[in-house]
């Protein structure tokens, strides 16, 4: 944010230019909070503005109303240039009570502009949220740009004559009347978001009608009362021209899934045990029907990936999604796949652990259960999405690799990218990556442990082709013949075979590229979700004159072929992640390099200002 | 083979050329211990297959892990060997990806209602259809003896060497339980029924369970020589025929009765009792209350029943599932993606 000044000229309140904005509203979990931050974004996507977001829930269901617990927060991110995080500390925080007050609070830049509903502000719900005084009262907020303002009551007042509903579902509005005062300070069209209010309430007129007055309300207030001094601008980026629309991870994924099958022009089979947070990805699926994608709910997480191995055998896409605590329970069935050497996708959406760990909260500490989690000599393809948009991508790269080199390919993405959001560039279908996917049919030359020559793949062979009837299974198999196999000399060539499988995958994907000069003092290596907040910091260090690059990986086993040449060409290698120090423990290992661990297991992602402080202390190190 | 048998688990009626028992034995040399019988099962399946109208391309067994599991090997048709008690799920797979499949799962008594329970009961309770053959020797064979969950209270095995302390699972009660639409019980010599039992299990179109006896001559030897010797079994078995009165034993001079507080009696036929006092069995009974029933008599309180214990229809699970994309297809036109990417809020950057 390039400024924050406000004017005290009561007269004439102006508008500010500013480059970026990150907004934070809190509440209760029934404050509809989610809610208010995705039509902010969605408003400013429209209007031009480069978008990224952090939904923060939390992980009761209801918790009860007024606790700490229950806090729900959305943050976003706007600009008028490209940006990549949803920013580190908050400009603005709006806060419907004084739990959503207590808890992120300590985020709020210092002076920055603090919104709060005092009608929330009572005994009840001081004392649950542990504050002895009122806040609003003594000076503990004179840190900050505090504006008090009676939102429940407003918004009562608002409504009353207007629409025939109980009090209580006026308040259900006071999120919207929030948003409407939220447009005014940061000069945003109401329109979008009362055409989204009219298509979702299109049965309940009243309700409708409610909540576009109170949204109306809001804005009037905030230009009526005189309340600010200044409203704001942040003009449209400059981002590289098409159509856009606004999108999470898990969306992405989905889509990304739905685009493979059309590529590959075969039917994708989804399997999967609910679980926070890859559930998304089951319900945008379910919903797909019309592109004759079958969607399985299974009985737990074991058997989803069966099932995907069954639907894999019988020549469908086989697809199955989970979070950390299910791609446990799946890893015997996975071996299964190695041994069979079918196509599988593995969707792992991240999340804290170890166990149940933190559901709702993010970390990418799976990294070498994908790698390793198995019984056996167990190699995997893996593959990981570095932002929202970019699960797209990723999603048909891991059928593209499973289809091609007939192996299962677990693919990452993590809780703060599978709920995060940012504007997706629509991509032309035409220039999305073909792949062809070929049965085998020829019985007179079949052996279903032949192998294609350039990728080892055994051939797919599926059901229903006559005379190619063979038996698979987890036992070892005989190399060529498929036949079962206790032979020591074979059990070793089959192990370095599958090895083998994996490593030539690295012809197949594209090489690391460096994100400034090709060599220099640092490299920051990221992979995942880190990928936006590592980009920002290197290039806010650039643009200091520091000699400083970044590479993000995507392909993860194998590893692109010039990373080890990459590698030595910097200094120091910095390895940032929300775990402590996989990535760089298999740099360590494979390339006999000092990678420098940065590790943050909090739940939360990177902070750019973390970064930086890393890395200029790497730097000078 | 005949041309026209009427078709129940998918799969095609296969083409002019006859195929023999010969054409469903694989290249595998059969590696179970000599007297197994499992040797027997697999020998009436491959017996039937070629009468059951299916082409052999469209055959798939699923199995599991444990001595009965290694059958797919045996099979010429498609076959895939799983994971320990994972085979349903893995079928389900096939059979929901296409259901043109016939699908067969092969499985033991531990591998289904040990590891496998879950998935047991939720393949069955989706109605999918395939044929589930569980093999119950009542011993874990395969890892040398220890008990099953089907082992009797008591009994002194491996890893009980002062006695099983589990009760036992009645692999039909948690069938029927479960739902299941047909449920059958078959013993591995019993040839002619063994084979009719599963004929009958394959032309029925949604889940069939059938339990198969089998003795385990190296781990549990003669399990079921009480009720199914040749000197025993008239007295000590049941066989169930769908509209006749539950008669049995040698002279058949005895049947299962009804009393009025709703449990089954034996009762010996003559002195004013008939046939007519006996139950008569339905397998189509819509409710399983009776068949369940009938899975609690167990030797010596009752004669073993084996036979069809219940047969009934109901939608299956691939062809609703199939329907329910083809429904949605027709209501929103088939899906095209360049419109799926392009759907929600979006806005243009010139
Ligand atoms: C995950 C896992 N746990 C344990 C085993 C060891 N195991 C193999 S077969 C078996 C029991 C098989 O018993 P049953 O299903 O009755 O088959 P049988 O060998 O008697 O035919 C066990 C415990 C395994 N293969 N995998
Ligand atoms: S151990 Fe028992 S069940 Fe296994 S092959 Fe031998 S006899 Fe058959």
């Amino acid at each position: 944010m390039s400024s924050t000044t406000i004017l005290n000229n009561v007269e004439e309140r102006h508008i500010e230019e500013l480059d970026a904005v990150t907004i934070r509203f809190a509440g209760d979990s029934g404050d509809g909070m989610q809610l208010t931050g995705t039509q902010f974004t969605n408003t400013s996507a429209v209007l031009g503005n480069d978008v990224s977001t952090l939904p923060d829930f939390p992980a009761e269901i209801r918790a009860p109303a007024g606790s700490l617990p229950g806090v729900s927060g959305f943050q976003l991110n706007f600009s008028n240039h490209d940006i990549r995080t949803p920013g580190d500390e908050p400009h603005v925080l709006v806060a419907m009570n004084p739990a959503a007050l207590k808890v992120n609070l300590p985020d709020l830049e210092k002076g920055g502009l603090l919104i709060v509903n005092t009608d929330a502000f009572n005994d009840n719900n001081l004392k649950k949220a542990g504050y002895a005084t009122n806040p609003l009262e003594d000076d503990s907020l004179s840190g900050y740009r505090l504006f008090k303002i009676p939102i429940t009551t407003a918004n009562r007042a608002a409504l009353r004559d207007v629409v025939q509903i109980s009090s209580k579902e006026m308040d259900r509005c006071k999120n919207f009347w929030a948003l409407g005062l939220m447009y005014w300070l940061y000069d945003r069209p109401l329109e979008p978001t009362m055409r989204w209010i009219e298509g979702k309430f299109k049965k309940n007129a009243e309700v409708a009608k409610a909540n576009v007055t109170a949204l109306k309300a809001g804005f009037a207030y905030a230009d009526a009362t005189e309340l600010f001094t200044t409203h704001y601008r942040v003009k449209r980026a400059a981002i590289a021209p098409g159509k856009y629309r606004n999108i999470t991870g898990n969306e992405a994924t989905a889509l990304g899934c739905i685009a493979a099958a059309v590529l590959a022009e075969r039917p994708l089979f989804y399997a999967s045990y609910p679980i926070t947070p890859a559930s998304d990805i089951l319900h945008a699926l379910s919903s797909y029907k019309n592109f004759g994608v079958k969607t399985f709910q299974a009985e737990d997480e074991i058997a989803a990936i069966c099932a995907a191995i069954g639907a894999s055998f019988a020549g469908q896409l086989g697809l199955t999604g989970t979070s950390g605590p299910g791609l446990a329970l799946k890893s015997e069935a996975l071996g299964l796949a190695v041994m069979t050497e079918l196509p599988l996708v593995v969707i792992n959406v991240q999340r804290g652990g170890p166990s149940t760990g933190l559901p709702t909260k993010t970390e990418q500490a799976d990294l070498l259960q994908a790698m390793f989690g198995r019984n056996g000599e167990c190699p995997v393809a893996v593959v990981a999405a570095a932002s929202p948009a970019d699960c797209f991508n990723m999603a048909i790269e891991a059928f593209r690799i499973a289809t091609t080199h007939m192996i299962p390919v677990v693919y990452l993405t993590d809780g703060y990218l599978g709920n995060g959001a940012e504007p997706w560039l629509l991509p032309k279908i035409e220039e999305l990556p073909r792949f062809e996917v070929k049965f085998y049919s020829d019985p007179t030359t079949f052996k279903a442990y032949s192998r294609n020559p350039e990728t080892l793949a055994r051939p797919w062979a599926v059901p229903g082709t006559p005379g190619l009837e063979h038996r698979i299974g987890g036992i070892e198999k005989q190399d060529i013949t498929g036949n079962v196999s206790y032979d020591p000399e074979n059990h070793m060539h089959m192990v370095l075979t599958r090895a083998k499988k994996v490593d030539l995958i690295a012809n197949d994907i594209p090489e690391l590229e460096i994100f400034g000069e090709p060599e220099g003092r640092v490299l920051v290596l990221g992979w995942g979700s880190t990928y936006g907040a590592i980009t920002s910091a290197v290039e806010e260090m650039q643009s200091q004159g520091y000699s400083v690059s970044s590479a993000h990986l995507r392909y993860l086993n194998p590893f692109p072929k010039n990373l080890g040449e990459v590698l030595g060409r910097f200094d120091r290698v910095l390895v940032p992640e929300l775990n402590l120090g996989q990535l760089a423990l298999l740099l360590r290992a494979k390339y006999l390099i000092p990678a420098i661990s940065f590790a943050k297991v909090k739940g939360k992602p990177f902070k750019i200002s973390e970064l930086t402080a890393k890395i200029k202390e790497v730097y000078e190190d | 083979m005949s041309a026209n048998i009427e078709q129940g688990n998918g799969g095609n009626v296969a083409a002019t050329i006859k195929l023999t028992r010969k054409d469903y034995v694989s290249d595998q040399e059969v590696r179970w211990c000599p007297g197994c019988g499992d040797y027997a099962i697999l020998a009436q399946i491959q017996k039937v297959m070629p009468e059951l109208g299916i082409k052999r391309e469209n055959t798939v067994f699923v199995s599991g892990i444990g001595c009965s599991s290694r059958f797919p090997y045996y099979m010429n048709t498609y076959g895939f060997h799983t994971i320990h008690g994972r085979a349903p799920a893995v079928a389900t797979g096939i059979k929901a990806a296409n259901p043109e499949l016939s699908v067969w799962v092969i499985t033991g008594d531990g591998d289904a209602l040990s590891i496998g329970g879950n998935h047991l009961i939720h393949a069955i309770r989706r109605n999918l259809d395939i044929n589930i053959i569980l093999f119950n020797n009542r011993i874990y064979g395969l890892t040398k003896g220890q008990y099953s969950p089907t082992s009797e209270f008591g009994k002194r095995t491996k890893s009980t060497p002062y006695g099983v302390i589990d009760y036992p699972l009645n692999p039909l009660s948690v069938a029927l339980a479960a739902e299941s639409t047909f449920v059958a019980r078959s013993v591995d010599t019993f040839t002619a029924h063994l084979q009719d039992t599963v004929t009958r299990a394959m032309k029925h179109k949604g889940v069939s369970f059938v339990e198969v006896y089998q003795n385990c001559n190296i781990f549990n030897d003669g399990a079921y020589d009480m009720i199914k010797a040749n000197d025993a079994k008239d007295e000590r078995m049941i066989e169930l025929k769908h509209g006749e009165p539950l008669v049995f034993g040698k002279a058949r001079n005895k049947g299962i009765r009804m009393r009025s507080d709703m449990h089954l009696e034996v009762v010996e036929l003559g002195d004013g009792i008939s046939t007519s006092d006996l139950i008569t069995h339905n397998e189509k009974a819509t409710d399983s209350y009776l068949a369940y029933m009938l899975s609690r008599m167990e030797y010596p309180d009752y004669p073993v029943p084996i036979g069809v214990f219940r047969n009934v229809e109901k939608p299956t699970y691939e062809d609703m599932l199939e329907d329910q994309i083809n429904s949605v297809i027709e209501k929103m036109g088939p899906g095209n993606l360049e419109k799926l990417m392009h759907s929600g809020d979006t806005w243009v950057i010139e």
